[in-house]
């Protein structure tokens, strides 16, 4: 389903990726962790053309995203993503949130969208919330309106870019409910996340980066039993004990 | 002070017709609003899409964004409006050069309004840039990560919300433009300040009708700042209050 291959990119002279490769499987979970700083973000950026990138290729569900024929909106409304800061529309309601693309990207009536809108909040926990605002709601909430969102485009494959770091600790458990939840019903995922029982409950493999190198791309169990390098031992010691 | 004061002056006729002087400062206020108006409507549509232009990703479109606000901006008001008046005509083709000369209706008015409003334009445009770029990033990447084009993201993403923290900034331009028509005189339009010099001069009540003039200048641009706060009532976001102030 994605395939990155020899991914180079640099931001003028610093290169922030360097010859990463990996891939995700349809139905896959693979969890991508690192230090700050390690490129994980940018990574999954490239993924739907977010960022750019110099040299290598990614292709999703068969497109390769960085040829300049491709048409990128038509690949992002198949490819779903959530933000570690939720990126709501504020001025919007939720209902009107989750309507926007479905109405003006996919093509769908009103009465389609918010139908689909209110099953996904529903699916969430959210549905008494549908015409709040973001503004109204807590950080957790928001983030599940934000898979919601993503959903409603019918997406081939989620990214998530960190999608608990910026939630205060009460509320990471019930997005990470969700995740999990959809996970068991085969959404193939790639998430940037240090969530490490969220990654042993459901991750494939993990992917951990450093320095904006691929530093070990293992199955989940011996990833986090027996990592092959020094550094990833280090960083699941840090992480593990804080 | 030596001054013969008369405020019935208003109510009088004016020398050698049939109008009072009244009738004179309300037809300059019905030509200032004509003027402001229709400059502002230019100076929003050209201003928002300048300074959307001025917030993208590449290059060319931020570098003609800034050449117009360089340009609508660093040149005065008063020389904008002769030169439009005076020196544009000039450059046209024959036949339209003509035309404008002789033919084209009202003129005055047209050529004041389209100056104001591109003035006008810049400065809208710079407010607009500014807006759009407190914005967090990461909306611009959620509305294109759903597959909306660059286009859909501005219309429905960004500007609805750059727009709403720009309402304080664009409030005082709206009322500079009332305040700024007045140059429209030197190029002959029958605006409010055209008509009170006239009236000093016919009345020779200077003071009354200065002060009258200055009395509805302020009453258009207070009635602008009004309508602008009311505009910002209406279109707050529940739960978003805190970050537009």
């Amino acid at each position: 389903m994605i395939e990155i291959r020899n991914l180079s990119k640099w931001y003028g002279q610093t290169r922030v990726l360097a010859d990463c490769s990996t891939h995700v499987a349809k139905g896959e979970v693979v969890v991508v962790c690192g230090p700050s700083g390690s490129g994980k973000s940018t990574l999954i950026k490239c993924v739907n053309g977010l960022e750019p990138f110099a040299r290598g290729s990614i292709t999703v569900d068969g497109v390769s995203v960085g040829d300049p024929g491709t048409d990128l909106p038509r690949l992002r409304a198949r490819v779903g993503m959530v933000f570690q800061h939720f990126e709501l529309f504020p001025h919007m309601s939720v209902e009107q949130n989750l309507a926007l693309a479905q109405i003006k990207v996919l093509g769908r009536s009103k009465d389609e969208a918010a139908a689909r809108g209110v099953a996904l909040l529903d699916r969430v926990g959210l549905r008494e919330h549908a015409r709040k605002f973001p503004g109204q709601l807590s950080g957790g909430q928001q983030q599940r309106v934000a898979i919601a969102r993503a959903l409603a485009m019918d997406p081939v494959c989620l990214l998530f870019d960190e999608p608990t770091s910026a939630l205060d600790p009460e509320m990471i458990g019930e997005v990470l409910d969700v995740m999990v939840e959809l996970a068991r019903t085969g959404m193939t995922m790639m998430c940037v996340s240090h969530e490490m029982g969220f990654a042993r409950k459901v991750a494939k493999r993990v992917v951990f980066m450093d320095h904006g190198e691929i530093v070990e791309d293992a199955p989940a169990a011996q990833f986090f039993e027996a990592p092959a390098s020094e550094r990833a031992r280090t960083f699941l010691a840090r992480i593990l004990h804080h | 002070m030596n001054y013969h004061w008369n405020w019935g002056i208003f109510l009088e006729q004016v020398k050698g017709g049939d109008e009072t002087y009244l009738d004179w400062l309300l037809t300059g206020l019905g030509w200032t609003l004509a003027v402001s108006l229709t400059a502002w409507v230019i100076a929003l549509t050209l201003g928002i899409c300048i300074g959307a232009l001025r917030s993208m990703p590449s290059r060319l479109p931020v570098m003609l964004g800034n050449a117009w606000v360089e340009l609508f901006r660093n040149i005065p008001l008063l020389v904008q409006m002769f030169l439009w008046f005076f020196v544009m005509p000039e450059f046209l083709p024959r036949d339209w050069s003509l035309w404008v000369k002789q033919d084209m209706p009202a003129k005055e008015f047209l050529t004041a309004a389209l100056c104001l409003g591109l003035f006008t334009s810049a400065r809208v445009a710079e407010q607009v840039r500014a807006g759009v770029g407190s914005l967090p990033r990461g909306q611009r990447d959620a509305a294109l990560a759903l597959g909306l084009t660059l286009p859909q993201t501005y219309r429905h993403v960004i500007l609805p919300q750059a727009l709403r923290i720009v309402i304080p900034p664009l409030t005082s331009e709206f009322m500079n433009v009332f305040k700024n028509s007045s140059v429209a005189f030197a190029i002959g339009v029958l605006e409010l300040t055209f008509q009170a010099r006239q009236m000093q001069e016919d009345s020779e009540q200077g003071i009354e009708t200065f002060l009258a003039v200055t009395l509805l200048y302020f009453i258009c641009a207070f009635a602008a700042n009004r309508g602008m706060v009311l505009i910002e009532a209406r279109t707050r976001v529940p739960g978003l209050i805190a970050r537009t102030g």
